[in-house]
């Protein structure tokens, strides 16, 4: 059925278009950067054309893993192989979704040195889709540890006054976390003999390593995600950054967390998963309620929408380690959820800080007035963010603490508590910025979205809005996949704890 | 022993022949013709290393050959050491022109003590026993003090040369010390011998071991024996800073390589302990130590201890994959290491060399290309992923993980984050910060190398079989 690997080149396709770029966009000139944003377009969109054959070709039915390519890599044990199946294809789309809009959202704001920024986001773009859609384990490692460098420049170069202050914490914050789960990689391939996830995924762990290395990969991923309390980075990455970076990072970044969650903890290790379910519980419900109330009295429009992220991936982790599959399909679509609305609402941030230059939330107020368009569109997202039925934020808040509800009624409970917290200080952000009267005499003359702006945000306002009525399409994607993974860790665990009964 | 004149082949020395009496007949030359002849020198210099290599890998017979008894060793590890030796020897000499080309630094002398060095690196690397080792390392150890003072006039650069001999001399005192002690506990110096005779570690072994190891350590600037690497690196010429880096360090870790295996094999615990305490060592005091440095050329000192740590991380696993990460370290480590001394002897104003780490600000403006370069070798000297470095680290801590050493790898991936603050610090400077002085235009055979060795370290994801197998299989001829 397949002639060509089409997941290659979804992956390396924005390589190329870099390497147009720095052959062809050279230096600070107008003409240079011109070529650049076009050659960056073009790029992006052509690869999503192409993801989109993924999605037609891809066979739902099927909890395996699809598009399978191998090739020689390293040794005959470490090979380069690729593959996506009903959890990671989502990510996939997402990542090849994003970068048009992420490339369109900087035409205007990013003016210095912009042939490097485009490169910088094109392979990006390579190392995050390649995250995704790795199945060997060093594979993964390579794509997951490469993105640092070009996110280091991207904070560092087009950040705001504290940038190197931020782009230093994330790389070490990340790079950190995952060396140790670099260890953990290696004494699996000592037990297994490869590094080939599926098979991997079929090897028993003994009980020692599982929790090591459980611990190790937690370690990586859990600053990745990230989980209280090691989510200080993030704020102060967000607030940084340039709008395409935090969008990037809210978007796609931290998915990789929880995607590691799903594709490595669960199914490679589920009896350590099981063992620390409730670690991960506490501090699910410790970052929800914290967070919540943390960006309560937040100052700054992108920290507290940085600190609103990490609150809903506490729901994200509390889903998949409830192992039930209402829980873990609720992780994914709260993911994917995630990933189109924070994307959206930094997007919101950016708009109006392209023209004000600044994100203090007091500075604004009685936005109404002048951009009526821009307020309506910002209430969505805002609602999104809420958990508001008939937009996707709800679906995924849903499914993820009925699936706890079953297995951890307190986590569940504390959960709930923070889908009300999450409507004070969304409603609280929304009402300081857009209504009230307009007071600010800087803010007389704001003008409201230009075309560019409406032509980024449109299509996320109508996936929101999709995905919050008839969410079928995407939960049917994943569903054999998560299925199937759900089974598996639960007949792990059952085996153990039938043996402990037999003792 | 074996008498015989097939015992005394000269065959496998081959290589060490032609490139000595080649030495010796580029000296005449310069001799003769005076110090206008030094560019001529150099390049036949330089063509007399390849030419040696070509006889390494082409002419000679292949597999297992030993001579003098079997105190000259010609294995694949050997050979592919070698080549790794003679090509930082020549890339040195390559950067080298410019620095010779102004008048009062003509001296053709430079080229042949770089040679005769390598004659001493290559012995070194093919060492059968405890004297040709000692004879190895002395040839190359001279010529290296002696250039490291070859910028006369300059008290920076004879003070280090001072420095290193100095020190260096104490450490060949207690190497030999070692020697003695074990050559009196076992009654023989070949390393078969010693293997042989040592089954279980007796405490008179035990002291020559450490002594010798001491003075291995010196010259591969691991701790405790590290104090003179940041001097040297700083005070000596920087060409001569990337040849130590380089070369020197090849052959002396190939040396520690093969005497803890071949001559210890049956007292891994006792010499473990000490190589994984040296390598903690090196990587903590690596790390940290170049925090605080403002001379490009002082970090990179310490940049260099804690590289040579991470390389000992393959060793203390004493396995056949530890060597083969080894050997994968060295070949990433010396082309980085080369790299990046490339830049840093690339970076003048006006003739005169900025070293300071704050004399890179805003690189990435005024050249977008070299600073590009600069950040790619520094991210691979910091081991991200997919730069080579990366790879290195990967190949010596899988092999640790592999011997049960968790500690050390713990340890040693913690220090790597440390080091990466250093390391991301400069291409901070170079791509945040505002552009100060313009570096003057770069030299051709600069351009070269530093494109050279950052195209290997930014594509060898794409294709690293080859240098992986074929170190897996010049580590398999030690086992």
């Amino acid at each position: 059925m397949m002639t060509w690997p089409i997941l290659s080149v979804v992956t390396f396709l924005p390589l190329l278009g870099a390497l147009l770029i720095f052959l062809m966009a050279r230096g600070d000139s107008e003409p240079a950067a011109r070529n650049a944003r076009w050659i960056a377009l073009w790029t992006t969109l052509i690869t999503f054309a192409v993801s989109l054959i993924l999605v037609a070709r891809f066979d739902p039915a099927q909890p395996g893993f699809q598009f399978v390519e191998e090739g020689r890599w390293l040794a005959s044990t470490i090979g380069y192989k690729m593959g996506v199946d009903g959890i990671s294809l989502p990510f996939v789309i997402l990542t090849t979704a994003l970068l048009p809009i992420c490339i369109i959202a900087s035409w205007k704001s990013v003016t210095t040195r912009v042939p490097v920024y485009m490169i910088a986001f094109l392979v990006l773009e390579t190392l995050m889709t390649g995250t995704f859609a790795a199945l060997d384990l060093l594979l993964f490692y390579v794509f997951f540890e490469g993105g640092l460098i070009p996110m280091f420049l991207i904070i560092g170069i087009w950040g705001g006054p504290r940038r190197v202050y931020a782009t230093f914490k994330f790389f070490l914050y990340t790079l950190l976390g995952s060396v140790l789960m670099l260890l953990a990689i290696m004494a699996l391939y000592w037990n297994a003999g490869t590094t080939d996830i599926p098979t991997l995924m079929t090897t028993a762990v003994p009980r020692g390593l599982q929790t090591w290395a459980w611990l190790a990969f937690f370690a990586s991923f859990a600053v990745k995600m990230p989980m209280w309390p090691v989510h200080t980075w993030l704020p102060d990455a967000h607030v940084e950054a340039p709008t395409a970076g935090s969008v990037i990072l809210a978007a796609i970044l931290l998915k990789m967390g929880g995607y590691g969650f799903l594709r490595f903890s669960l199914p490679m290790f589920p009896l350590a998963s099981h063992d620390f379910a409730p670690l991960v519980f506490t501090l699910s419900a410790i970052a929800i309620v914290y967070t919540s109330l943390v960006a309560m009295v937040q100052e700054d429009m992108k920290k507290l929408i940085a600190y609103s992220s990490v609150a809903h991936m506490g729901f994200v982790t509390m889903g998949i380690f409830a192992g039930t599959s209402q829980g873990v399909a609720g992780a994914v679509f709260q993911m994917v959820s995630h990933g189109i609305v924070s994307g959206a609402l930094f997007l919101c941030v950016g708009v109006v800080y392209d023209r004000m230059h600044t994100r203090e939330i007091a500075a604004y107020g009685g936005l109404v007035n002048r951009m009526p368009l821009y307020a309506m569109i910002f209430l969505v997202f805002t609602m999104a963010n809420v958990g508001l039925p008939g937009t996707s934020g709800f679906i995924g808040e849903f499914l993820t603490l009925i699936g706890t509800f079953r297995v951890s009624t307190t986590t569940a409970f504390f959960a709930a508590t923070g889908v009300i917290l999450s409507a004070a200080y969304a409603l609280w952000l929304y009402r300081k910025v857009v209504f009230g009267a307009l007071l600010n005499p800087a803010l007389a003359t704001i003008k409201d979205l230009t075309f560019r702006e409406a032509v980024t945000l449109g299509p996320l306002l109508v996936l929101t809005i999709l995905f919050g009525f008839y969410p079928k399409p995407l939960l049917d994607f994943s569903a054999a996949s998560v299925q199937q993974l759900v089974n598996t860790y639960n007949q792990a665990v059952t085996v153990v704890k039938a043996a402990a009964l037999v003792q | 022993m074996n008498f015989t004149p097939a015992g005394y082949s000269l065959l496998p020395v081959l290589p060490e022949i032609v490139l000595a009496v080649g030495a010796m007949a580029l000296l005449m030359l310069g001799a003769f013709r005076g110090q206008r002849s030094t560019p001529l020198v150099v390049t036949l210099a330089i063509v007399l290393l390849v030419v040696t290599g070509g006889l390494l890998l082409w002419w000679l017979p292949s597999g297992r050959l030993e001579t003098f008894g079997g105190s000259f060793i010609l294995d694949g590890y050997a050979r592919f050491l070698k080549i790794l030796a003679l090509l930082g020897s020549a890339v040195t000499l390559l950067i080298s022109y410019g620095f010779l080309a102004e008048r009062p630094r003509r001296i053709f002398e430079y080229a042949i003590l770089i040679l005769i060095s390598t004659v001493g690196m290559m012995t070194l690397i093919s060492a059968g026993d405890l004297i040709t080792l000692y004879l190895g390392l002395e040839l190359m150890s001279l010529s290296l003090y002696v250039v490291a003072a070859s910028n006369r006039d300059d008290v920076k650069s004879t003070e280090a040369g001072l420095k290193y001999f100095v020190l260096g001399a104490l450490a060949s005192g207690m190497m030999l010390y070692g020697m003695s002690l074990i050559y009196g506990f076992t009654g023989t110096v070949s390393f078969t011998g010693v293997a042989a005779a040592v089954k279980s570690g007796s405490i008179g072994v035990a002291f020559g071991l450490v002594f010798l190891l001491a003075g291995l350590c010196f010259k591969i600037s691991a701790v405790p024996f590290h104090m003179w690497t940041p001097d040297v690196y700083e005070g000596a010429p920087t060409p001569v800073t990337a040849f130590f880096s380089s070369s020197p360090k090849v052959a002396a870790f190939a040396v520690f390589v093969r005497v803890v295996l071949t001559a210890f094999p049956n007292i891994v615990h006792e010499w473990q302990q000490i190589v994984v305490f040296v390598a903690i060592a090196s990587m903590a005091l690596g790390a940290f130590g170049a925090i605080g440095q403002r001379n490009i050329k002082r970090m990179m000192a310490y940049s260099s201890i804690g590289h040579m740590g991470f390389a000992l991380v393959g060793l203390a696993a004493g396995t056949a994959e530890g060597v083969q990460g080894v050997i994968v370290y060295l070949v990433i480590y010396t082309t980085m290491t080369l790299g990046a001394f490339t830049i840093i002897l690339a970076m003048n104003h006006d003739g005169r060399p900025l070293e300071q780490i704050s004399d890179f600000a805003g690189l990435s403006r005024s050249k977008p290309l070299l600073a590009f370069c600069f950040a790619m070798l520094l991210f691979s000297l910091a081991g991200i992923p997919p730069l080579a470095g990366f790879f290195a680290k990967f190949y010596v801590f899988t092999a640790a993980i592999k011997a049960g050493l968790f500690t050390l790898s713990v340890v040693g991936v913690l220090s790597s984050v440390v080091g990466a603050f250093y390391y991301l610090n400069i291409i901070k400077v170079m791509y945040f910060d505002q552009p100060g002085q313009a570096p003057d235009a770069m030299r051709l055979e600069l351009g070269t190398v530093v494109a050279a060795s950052t195209l290997f370290n930014l594509l060898f994801f794409a294709y690293p079989s080859p240098l992986i197998s074929a170190a897996g299989n010049a580590a398999k001829s030690l086992f």
